[in-house]
């Protein structure tokens, strides 16, 4: 079975092509559908290479495969090749798997679309990249799926292009990853240089001997990977575009910048965490970046009336645990609030999307409110989504939060309260939009009121999957109780190489049970308080909101307009250029190049024009030049 | 007759030529005739360089296909042709190109036809001429034979409000250059005849002449005069936006598909490898314009109203990459600037193919005149984004592998450089992607684009074997690398031979100047006893 690894990327390929080639005829479930079982296919075979990896002894849960030789020159060779390894498998189930069930749902949701069968064309597109990025078996042709899935997603944000703003939007999120593209991919060539190769099994294998614990060079390397993951995973100070994506159609938002795509970042990471552990410095980078990121974006979720929106910045501040999981040491952790998340943040943004359904697109939570009673489905998995994500046991989110505010605890009672501060606001905006949108009075115009209608089963479905795994999803990762950490002792072997550095630095200490049953228990009420502040803001109390901003009205505009930093970076780094650069063209090369190339030309044409007046062609003036020049002769000749 | 003994070459070189002469008999009134014959010569011509291509052996550096007859012996000038890993594929994007702008032009050019079909077949035997040349005299006519033909493709067939201008200004930069060029032309051919006493324009031969050290620099600064205005590097590159912008479509696809690479060409065939010592010192002011030229061709672009003019500034740019590798002296630098040369033909080519479908339909090619018109051209809409991100070099299409090569090539002997020239790639998002944005996306504002027809069946067949190339390149390069690199290596290990050898010629002159001073001293010291 590992042999046929390629397929896991090959059949959404071919989704892709039979709808891109022979779809346009087809009826729209046709398109739907081939684009959903062709992913389907994938995480079949993901779960027989899993069963079959799961068959190895845990020490050599590490496969290879090479389907061909991609790009030779010199001694660079770079194949196209797989690798099978816990990490790999776990990335490979969640993308083809929640892939596979917002595949499903999007049948239902992009019912009617102009575009629909491009819609299935880029997203299966899209789910083939992702694949690619993730069961690479080196740095370039992940580099390759990383690029293909920035792609499909500009080409999905840019989905209705004919809105300016999604065109806009979907350009912004191209160029920003470019920025931090540019990082990974100068992370890529130090390595090169270093190892002479790209391939992960050896460059990790090589690391320890040949860099130097704590060196420049390894620091150099993973800081500008980290740059690219900046990029990718929307994280401070790249995380800009991720709120525009939102323009694109909902389900896209559940499966790119949620569930997968998203997640890219801290995958890679991740699977450099031997190079991580010996930057001490660039993992302390990526914790301060994670757990500020963590906190910033959960203040801006606070502020914001668009449902999509909350939810963008809700998955930019989740990013940002998992990387600062990474930072601090616990990349198995981080992995694991990956998972759950994209549960969760897949099933509320698809809940969102059935909102939106309802409501003939509409985004704004001031428009809404008791919309439990006509959405009941809905409602409940929105709940559940929630109640994962605020951290409440036993939901999924519960069990991986709690473990990345324990480590990071561990490592510094900095991070934790950074996290458990982020983590009370996460709640609160969190069952804020769930009070704004499911309950209280109907603030919803009488036109939608009377549309209002719950969701096909084709779009329902997906979203009970998706709330049962919420609840559940956790109970593969339980604490404290010996091999219950299912999950944790599965992704171990990958992690043991860089556990054994970081901890050799490490003071070591075990903890008690004490402390992390105290923990927990913290965590659990940190959510519980969210819950509450929500409830006396937009349930009891409803005209708290409004009473708050009045107070503060200086910082939530600062927050509502997301500090002004798009602004910033526009005045910085987009409009200095553009304008630099309309000067360079009219003054630099139209006025001094040309000039002096057009001056030349001129001045031999006046030169000509001069000159020309010694070529009359009269016979007089012919004479008179004749006459000059025996004169002249004659002088000389005389006063000699 | 067996297919292998034939000129196949010669065949390459002058089937157009043929045609031409052929056209020459042909009544002013078929049109379609004078288009099918020359379509079917160039077809013929395709046919010959894939032969070439079939009977190339991928695994020797050597000059292959070689064909020598002697010309004029006593100046030593003869009819010499031969290929390597480095001229096979610009002779095949040469010969895949003659039949694409027979066809794209087929419907775009209806005044003076005929003349129109013989300057196109006449250019496409000189541009092949210059890669095939192995005789300095033969490679220069070929050189001066191409400008004419793309003088009148600008002048006649150009636009009409400043057609001449751009005409004149492509002609006069271009001259100004290869003069220079011919003059160290010459004075190499002295300066190596006088030497070994065998007066030659033997390319080969004159390899192995060790040209001194400080004739090396002012001959390099000739050659390099007249490729960095053909590329074209920055500073003088301002004759390429005109001549693009004013040529006639056809007219662009050739001038950014091949004779840009005319230049860059000429850099790896015959400056470096001639005055090696010169180009290797000369290394880091041109790496400095190369770089110059990414990064201000990609923001000079990214302002731009014009869509021709925009795609021609992003030549500036991606040509400074292929500058850039070719100058790292590796291995990796230099097979991905020849991938690229290639990767740009291709792109850019299409890409002013592209330019040139919606000016037929629409007749201005201001970007505002334009929006929104993947609506009315869905099919025209995936093509041009294939393109696009060709030339963007994303990873699975060609300009990825180009670039990257490059970019590694260069990180490994000047991080700095490539560090650089890396902010490029970000640029070329930029300014294509804003650019594609504004053209396709939106909404139709503008009536006269309500109407516009999707492509035709014969534009689709324009355009899809450009496609092919794309992905081919983008997935699977080995099929191109993999024929260069012996004759990378080859040219690699030739500039470090020569350099060594000419070194030790001038410490071998300083030997002996030192040895004569000894001398005359120890004489003083005994006549002063």
């Amino acid at each position: 079975m590992f042999d046929l690894v390629w397929l896991i990327p090959l059949f959404p390929l071919i989704g892709f092509f039979l709808n891109a080639v022979f779809g346009r005829e087809w009826p729209e479930k046709v398109n739907g559908w081939v684009g959903s079982l062709s992913v389907g296919a994938s995480f079949v075979v993901a779960c027989l290479i899993l069963k079959e990896l799961l068959a190895v002894d845990p020490a050599s849960r590490s496969v290879e495969k090479v389907v061909y030789t991609w790009m030779v020159s010199g001694n660079l060779n770079v194949p196209v090749g797989f690798l099978m390894d816990p990490l790999g498998m776990v990335m490979m189930m969640v993308v083809s798997g929640v892939g596979f069930i917002i595949h499903v749902y999007s049948i239902g949701y992009m019912h009617g679309e102009v575009g629909y069968r491009r819609y299935f064309c880029y997203l299966n597109l899209f789910v083939f990249s992702m694949l690619i990025l993730v069961s690479a078996n080196n740095f370039l042709l992940m580099f390759v799926g990383w690029e293909g899935v920035g792609l499909c997603s500009y080409l999905l944000i840019g989905y209705y292009y004919e809105k300016k703003s999604a065109a806009d939007a979907g350009k912004k999120a191209f160029v920003v990853n470019r920025v931090g593209d540019f990082g990974f991919m100068l992370g890529m060539f130090l390595l090169f240089v270093t190892f002479g190769t790209f391939n992960y099994t050896e460059i990790f294998a090589a690391a320890p001997k040949q860099l130097v614990q704590g060196g420049i060079l390894v620091t150099g390397i993973t800081l500008l990977l980290f740059v690219g993951a900046t990029g990718k995973s929307a994280q401070i100070p790249l995380y800009t575009w991720l709120p525009d994506a939102m323009e694109g159609p909902t389900p896209v938002s559940a499966l790119i910048h949620a569930a997968t795509m998203v997640t890219a970042g801290v995958y890679m990471v991740a699977r450099c965490s031997i190079l991580f552990a010996m930057a001490p410095i660039s993992l302390y980078t990526v914790a301060v970046i994670g757990g500020a990121t963590a906190l910033y974006a959960a203040t801006i979720g606070v502020t914001q009336f668009d449902i999509k929106r909350v939810l963008a910045y809700s998955t930019i501040s989740q990013l940002g645990y998992m990387f600062m999981a990474c930072g601090v040491g616990a990349f198995a952790s981080g992995i694991f609030h990956l998972m759950t998340h994209a549960f969760f943040k897949a099933l509320l943004f698809m809940a969102a999307g059935s909102v939106m359904h309802a409501m003939a697109g509409e985004l704004d939570m001031r428009k809404m409110g008791g919309l439990r009673r006509q959405l009941p489905w809905t409602h409940w998995t929105y709940i559940f989504g929630t109640l994962a994500i605020a951290g409440i046991f036993p939901f999924a989110g519960f069990f991986s939060k709690d473990e990345i505010l324990f480590y990071a605890f561990e490592k510094h009672l900095g991070f934790w309260i950074w996290g458990a501060v982020a983590a009370i606001v996460t709640s609160f905006y969190m069952f804020r939009s769930v009070f704004m949108t499911f309950w209280g009075e109907s603030r919803v115009d009488a036109h939608t009121a009377h549309h209002l209608h719950e969701s096909p089963p084709i779009m329902v479905a997906p979203l009970v999957v998706l709330a049962v795994l919420s609840l559940v999803g956790g109970l593969v990762g339980i604490p404290i109780i010996p091999h219950w950490h299912v999950f944790g002792d599965f992704l171990a072997p990958v992690f043991a190489p860089a556990k054994s550095i970081i901890d050799a630095g490490a003071h070591g200490g075990h903890h008690s049970l004490a402390l992390e049953l105290g923990l927990m228990g913290i965590s659990l009420g940190i959510a519980v308080v969210g819950f509450f502040l929500a409830r006396w803001m937009y349930i009891t109390n409803p005209s708290a909101p409004d009473e708050v901003i009045k107070e503060f009205k200086g910082l939530h505009t600062l927050v509502y307009n997301k500090y002004w930093i798009d602004e910033l970076y526009d005045f910085l780094f987009v409009n200095s250029i553009v304008r630099f650069s309309r000067f360079l063209w009219k003054y630099f090369d139209d006025a001094v190049i040309d000039g002096i190339v057009n001056g030349l030309a001129a001045l031999v044409r006046e030169w000509g024009s001069g000159l020309r007046r010694f070529q009359t062609g009269l016979i007089r003036d012919y004479a008179l030049s004749v006459l000059l020049g025996v004169l002249a002769v004659i002088g000389y000749l005389v006063f000699r | 007759m067996d297919l292998a003994s034939l000129p196949l070459l010669s065949l390459v070189v002058f089937i157009p030529l043929v045609a031409a002469v052929i056209l020459l008999f042909v009544g002013r009134a078929y049109e379609t005739l004078m288009r099918t014959i020359a379509l079917v010569s160039m077809l013929l011509d395709l046919a010959a360089s894939a032969a070439a291509y079939y009977f190339f052996d991928a695994s020797s550096a050597a000059m292959q296909l070689t064909e020598y007859h002697v010309w004029v012996p006593t100046w030593g000038i003869s009819y010499k042709l031969g290929i390597d890993g480095i001229s096979l594929f610009l002779v095949l994007l040469t010969g895949l190109l003659g039949p694409i702008v027979i066809l794209a032009s087929w419907e775009d050019i209806k005044y003076r036809v005929k003349e129109f079909l013989i300057s196109l077949l006449a250019l496409q035997t000189g541009m092949m001429g210059v890669f095939v040349s192995l005789d300095l005299f033969l490679f220069y006519v070929f050189w001066e034979v191409m400008l004419i033909p793309m003088y009148l493709l600008i002048g006649v067939w150009g636009n009409p409000a400043r057609k001449l201008y751009a005409a004149i200004k492509f002609v006069l930069y271009t001259v100004v250059g290869s003069l220079l060029m011919l003059v160290a032309i010459l004075a190499l051919y002295l300066m190596a005849g006088s030497a070994s006493g065998e007066y030659t324009f033997d390319l080969l031969k004159l390899y192995d002449f060790p040209v001194p050290i400080y004739a090396q620099l002012w001959m390099f600064l000739a050659f390099f005069l007249a490729f960095a205005i053909k590329v074209p590097m920055f500073p003088f590159h301002t004759w390429l936006p005109d001549a693009h912008t004013e040529a006639p479509t056809v007219g662009s696809v050739v001038l950014a598909a091949v004779l840009l690479k005319m230049g860059t060409y000429g850099f790896i065939r015959f400056a470096i490898p001639l005055f090696p010592n010169a180009a290797i010192d000369s290394t880091w002011w041109i790496m400095v314009l190369a770089l110059i030229g990414i990064i201000y061709g990609a923001w000079v672009a990214m302002v731009q109203v014009d869509v021709k003019r925009l795609v021609a500034f992003s030549s500036v740019s991606h040509l400074g990459f292929v500058m850039l590798g070719m100058f790292a002296f590796n291995v990796r630098g230099v097979e991905g600037s020849i991938l690229q040369m290639i990767n740009h033909g291709l792109s850019t080519g299409a890409l002013f193919l592209i330019v040139g479908i919606i000016y037929e339909r629409r007749h201005t090619r201001l970007i505002e005149d334009y929006g929104g018109i993947s609506k009315v051209m869905p099919i025209f809409a995936v093509f041009f984004m294939i393109f696009t991100l060709s030339s963007i070099g994303l990873p699975g299409l060609n300009g990825f592998v180009g670039e990257f090569l490059i970019l590694l090539g260069t990180f490994e002997v000047y991080p700095w450089f490539a560090v650089l020239a890396a902010t490029g790639v970000i640029f070329a998002a930029v300014y294509m992607l804003w650019m594609f944005q504004r053209v396709m996306f939106g909404e139709l504002t503008n009536p006269k684009n309500v109407g516009l027809k999707d492509l035709s069946y014969r534009e689709i067949v324009v355009l899809a074997p450009l496609v092919v190339f794309v992905v081919w390149i983008g997935v699977y390069p080995d099929t191109f690398l993999k024929p260069m690199e012996p004759s990378v290596k080859q040219f690699l290990k030739q500039v470090e031979v020569k350099k060594a050898a000419v070194l030790d010629q001038e410490n071998g002159k300083k030997l002996s100047a030192l040895d004569l001073a000894a001398q005359s001293h120890s004489r003083r010291a005994v006549n002063d006893r």
